[in-house]
């Protein structure tokens, strides 16, 4: 069964009497344990559907189906209880707690949205830890790590709870080039050790030819599809 | 709750200069408010027991409708013997009582025989006097402090004014109640230091020589003093004995006793009532000031956090733990402000006390102040400091609660 199933999907937002249509009717699928690129240019959409899908936004019509789940159906705390338990995110400027260490970042979500028990936590994150090359840093705080780093240990707090699905919005934008292309090769390793699908947002085209399906956004409309070799089942 | 904790102090010590200022103003209030308490309080207790132990004593016992004519000390409104046996009879049964003291209230002109005045006097048990005021015998500024009978104290200003030593005779001349008049030589035994209050200018004098001064044939009964074991009974207690007394009727099936606590006999009660007052507008005042501040503190916090909360909020943590973890900052910043205010309050009420600073009241002078904290005061004000603290973060941790993370997270 797909991961994701858009079904002409379309988001209005209003402000006052204006009216701008973000998504124009979108329909997709995205399967399982893919890398998949949502490209296009500034306003075309991108995050728009990447909210969508991470349940951080419902859908003005059409049906929007994650991991067997009609998000428009959830409440804000059902909503927040599927994004802790399903959905991992990569921030742009990484969103890390500032107040936290690198570890304690990482463990911010089994700690406060999974509620994992102590004994169970510190294996999955010094595993990831490790996975992501960030062992050495884990009891610096962000300030005190550069910003490749501190888009790995948001590699790392986005796969600790095992999520079905991380999100990526422009998350290589605030980085030079060979650290965006580390931390995408990075991505694609984790998807391949722990077969979570990555979907991320970019219109970097060098970065974007390092996805396995690439969707192209314009207007608020799905204008082209397509498929590389690798893991692209989609 | 543990990590919501240690996150919530960590963010309190990122910002540490408003942290530092909020809790200081927190700090600043709550040591002005319990030194103001414990001075206030200090001069209230004194007041209440130069009033209470020095001439009233903790309650008073009269005939009916005798305190509405008290400036007047009617001889016609005292007790009879059998009213007083009556009244003793109850008294003596009240396991609260510490003591009783029956007095015999008159007015009197009192002559040197060059100079002559008028006086009021209250004619006593020595014995049970002591025992009902017993700050009475440490008002002797001269001469004996047991007296006995065909002796006199008298207040100090009379003694100035009159010219009258210890030592001296005088004489009490007074109208009985049949309307004859009558005489008793007495030796002046001692100066009585003059207190403020209702009574703290009267000349004391044996109950036995009142009797015979005032010519009664059986000995008739003014006012009984009552002191309690336990001051802090004594709403309680005169609840229950008034209703006792009430039992007791006249032939007319009136009641025949009138009780009044020290707080009705005193002015001073009201100045009580005002200190109290003041000390009630002093915590609304720290009320405000911990309202203000941490609402402020906490309104900025999340104003600033916006993308944090929404990152919090993206990754799945509920509304609830969002809520808890502002609720837990303003909470810390009360604590702590609570806890050093208490501490450096302490400290300076510790500081004023070594001091042994002295002060005047009326004509008593040099009053040492004794700062005492009580624990209740303690834990009352810590507990309003944190109560406000969480009420003021309230609103700030709701609307950080509520924020929608896609919002949240466009928030530059």
């Amino acid at each position: 069964m797909s991961l994701v199933i858009a079904e002409q999907v379309r988001k209005i937002y209003r402000t006052g009497e204006t009216e701008v249509e973000a998504l124009k009717g979108i329909d997709c699928t995205i399967e399982p344990g893919s890398f998949v690129s949502f490209v296009g240019p500034s306003g075309s959409g991108k995050t728009t559907l990447l909210n969508l899908i991470g349940c951080l936004d419902k859908p003005s019509e059409g049906t929007l189906i994650v991991n067997g789940t009609d998000i428009a159906a959830l409440n804000r705390t059902e909503g927040a209880s599927f994004r802790g338990e399903h959905v991992g995110f990569i921030f742009q400027d990484f969103n890390l707690l500032p107040v936290l260490t690198v570890y304690e970042n990482i463990e911010y979500p089994l700690l406060m949205v999974q509620q994992i028990p102590a004994k169970d936590r510190p294996e999955r994150i010094l595993r990831l830890l490790k996975a992501v090359g960030m062992l050495e840093q884990k009891d610096k705080y962000p300030d005190q790590i550069s910003g490749g780093q501190k888009q790995r240990v948001s590699v790392a707090r986005a796969l600790v709870t095992n999520p079905k699905l991380v999100l990526a919005d422009e998350p290589t934008a605030n980085l030079d080039h060979n650290t965006a292309y580390q931390v995408i090769e990075l991505m694609k390793n984790m998807r391949d050790e722990f077969n979570t699908t990555f979907i991320f947002s970019t219109h970097d085209q060098k970065i974007v030819g390092e996805a396995e399906i690439i969707y192209t956004l314009e207007d608020g409309l799905l204008t082209d599809r397509q498929v590389k070799g690798g893991n692209g089942n989609g | 709750m543990g990590n919501l904790l240690k996150i919530a102090i960590r963010n309190l010590f990122r910002y540490k200069r408003r942290t530092l200022l909020t809790s200081s103003l927190i700090t600043i209030g709550v040591v002005f408010v319990l030194v103001f308490v414990s001075i206030t309080g200090s001069f209230k207790s004194m007041m209440i027991a130069q009033n209470t132990d020095a001439m009233l004593g903790h309650l008073q016992i009269h005939r009916k409708g005798y305190v509405a004519s008290i400036e007047n000390l009617p001889l016609n409104l005292n007790l009879k013997p059998k009213a007083m046996a009556r009244l003793e009879n109850i008294l003596k049964e009240q396991s609260e009582i510490e003591a009783y003291s029956p007095r015999i209230k008159f007015g009197a002109m009192f002559s040197t025989f060059v100079e002559t005045t008028n006086i009021r006097l209250n004619g006593v048990y020595p014995d049970k006097e002591s025992a009902v005021a017993p700050l009475l015998p440490a008002r002797v500024l001269e001469g004996e402090k047991n007296l006995k009978r065909g002796n006199i104290w008298i207040p100090e200003l009379l003694a100035k004014g009159m010219k009258a030593k210890v030592g001296d005779s005088v004489v009490i001349v007074a109208t009985n109640t049949d309307g004859s008049v009558n005489g008793k030589q007495f030796k002046v035994a001692g100066i009585l230091e003059s207190v403020t209050g209702p009574g703290g200018r009267d000349g004391y004098i044996h109950i036995e020589d009142a009797a015979e001064v005032l010519r009664m044939g059986v000995m008739e009964i003014s006012e009984v003093a009552v002191r309690l074991k336990d001051f802090d009974q004594l709403d309680s207690f005169s609840g229950k004995l008034s209703t006792l007394l009430a039992q007791e009727l006249n032939q007319q099936k009136k009641p025949i006793f009138e009780l009044h606590t020290w707080e009705k006999l005193s002015p001073f009660y009201n100045i009580a009532r005002i200190i109290d007052l003041m000390t009630l507008f002093m915590k609304l005042m720290l009320i405000a000031v911990v309202l203000v501040s941490i609402m402020n503190v906490m309104i900025m916090s999340v104003y600033e956090r916006i993308r944090e909360i929404g990152t919090m909020a993206a990754i799945g943590t509920p509304p609830g733990r969002i809520l808890s973890m502002f609720l837990l900052e303003g909470l810390s910043l009360g604590i702590g402000g609570a806890i050093l205010g208490n501490l450096a309050g302490s400290i300076i009420i510790f500081i004023l006390n070594l001091l042994k600073i002295s002060y005047n009241f009326g004509r008593q002078q040099g009053l040492i102040l004794r700062a005492d904290i009580n624990p209740v005061d303690i834990i009352v004000l810590s507990l309003i400091v944190i109560a406000i603290a969480v009420i003021a973060s309230l609103q700030p941790a709701f609307k950080a609660s509520r924020m929608e993370p896609i919002k949240a997270l466009r928030h530059v």
